[in-house]
């Protein structure tokens, strides 16, 4: 039975892939631009920003590709 | 879902707060800003080291709420990154991580979402306390005052406590595994001086005017040694009375919500290399997760065991850096090669205690893991060991 449910249950492959291509996406336009990025995100002031926003978006795209992977891999929380 | 939209304009205002008490810090001049070329250049290997102790550091905070901060800051300084950048560009990297890693553990119920707030206004004025502290020391005794004022701090700091929660941590395996209040908690709880707060996640009702202080010495030490948790995270658990699975995650509320006002800062005065922080990132994404699932699996004082072996070896670690400053003021003639050497060791201890802490958590996690598979899974193995046997 418990077999049963674990097999039913969808592993997230789209989402993996999606979110695994805009967070490569993500990356190549940061370190293709790397000389005007690190220099603009680092003008201080009110482009402060830059960087904040920056991490937030990472944090959002790249931290749910990784929790997908690990459902993909099967690495879960124990339920209580 | 209401919870969250509740708790929404509470953390608001604390990041309001945040920012306010921290901003005298930067008016002051009291953090030094670097003013010469910020930017090293990036090679295959240098982005290695940085994603590999991402990786670990993350690992090592979203279990017990803290560390990797003191690897990945002199680890980039050790590649070249001037210390305000090294610095800044961590602690960009500490707030996403810990936001991401609170977010996981606030969903196994493990997170007090207003002790957190709490320790996190109050260690934001420690920090203010610490800064004014340093200030004075560097007046009186210079910089290399100073810095011997931070490496005793910190290995008395970790010896003392590290110890303390290392023992406690045996002693519960001794007894069977079952972590009970602290008997200092205890008492404090039962006295009563208003204003008394009332922990729900936490269960637990203390006043205010034991509560405060634990955040107090958590930014004081912030300030100090930069690795507050490593007082937070035994304060919530041994004076207020927190278990060891909801202090650690809190403590991780709290990182994020003084990460999030120092970066602020950091960022006004250019210092984030944005570049750093996100291979930081790349690595510290993916183990922050990891380790926070793990507190699903294992007994509740490995948390304990983890925290206290880091603290201790990083008390070694610290060690080996006092000649250097002890020989500045004049009371010690080591001689200068045994002193880089010294130097060199205290590094390398660093790594090796990040990368012990890792190799605990996922050891018990793993194992752990593999001993609650599902039922039918574990029938099927234990048929198939029983006919192997005929």
């Amino acid at each position: 039975m418990a077999k049963k449910q674990i097999k039913s249950r969808k592993k997230p492959y789209l989402k993996v892939i999606i979110l695994g291509l805009i967070s490569i996406a993500l990356y190549v336009a940061i370190f293709t631009n790397e000389v005007y990025v690190r220099e603009t995100w680092a003008l201080g002031g009110v482009y402060a920003a830059l960087p904040i926003i920056t991490v937030f978006i990472f944090s959002f795209i790249y931290g749910s590709f990784a929790n997908y992977v690990f459902v993909l891999l099967g690495i879960e929380a124990k339920k209580k | 879902m209401s919870r969250v939209k509740k708790s929404l304009p509470v953390v608001i205002v604390a990041i309001a707060l945040l920012f306010l008490l921290a901003e005298p810090v930067f008016a002051a001049g009291a953090i030094e800003v670097f003013k010469g070329n910020r930017f090293i250049e990036l090679t295959l290997v240098n982005t290695l080291f940085l994603f590999v102790v991402g990786f670990i550091g993350g690992l090592v905070s979203g279990f017990i709420g803290s560390g990797g901060a003191f690897v990945l800051t002199p680890g980039m300084m050790s590649l070249g990154v001037p210390g305000a950048v090294a610095v800044a560009s961590n602690m960009a990297h500490k707030f996403p991580k810990a936001m991401i890693g609170s977010y996981k553990r606030y969903k196994y119920g493990q997170v007090d979402l207003k002790l957190g707030l709490v320790m996190a206004v109050s260690a934001t004025v420690g920090v203010q306390l610490g800064i004014k502290l340093q200030q004075y020391i560097s007046h009186m005794w210079g910089a290399a005052g100073s810095n011997l004022y931070v490496s005793f701090s910190f290995v008395l700091v970790l010896i003392t406590v590290g110890g303390y929660v290392f023992y406690d941590a045996w002693k519960i395996k001794k007894t069977g595994g079952v972590e009970g209040t602290a008997s200092l908690a205890q008492r404090l709880q039962k006295i009563n001086i208003p204003p008394m707060m009332h922990f729900k996640t936490a269960n637990l009702t203390i006043s205010m005017w034991f509560t405060v202080p634990v955040g107090l010495a958590t930014g004081l030490l912030a300030a100090t040694i930069a690795v507050g948790g490593f007082i937070g995270v035994p304060g919530m658990m041994y004076v207020i009375g927190a278990s060891s699975l909801v202090a650690s995650a809190t403590e991780l509320v709290v990182a994020f919500l003084m990460g999030l006002t120092g970066s602020i800062q950091w960022g006004m005065v250019g210092m984030i290399d944005i570049r750093l922080t996100l291979i930081i990132l790349a690595g510290s994404l993916f183990g922050v997760q990891l380790g926070a699932l793990g507190t699903t699996y294992v007994k509740e004082h490995m948390i304990k065991v983890v925290m206290g072996s880091i603290m201790l070896v990083v008390a070694i670690s610290r060690g080996f850096a006092i000649p250097e400053y002890t020989n500045q003021l004049g009371l010690t003639s080591v001689a200068d090669q045994s002193v880089q050497l010294m130097s060199n060791i205290s590094f390398v201890i660093m790594v090796f205690a990040l990368g012990m802490g890792a190799i605990i958590i996922l050891t018990s996690m793993f194992k752990e893991m593999r001993n609650k598979k599902p039922a039918a899974e574990v029938g099927a193995g234990e048929l198939e060991k029983a006919v192997n046997q005929r």
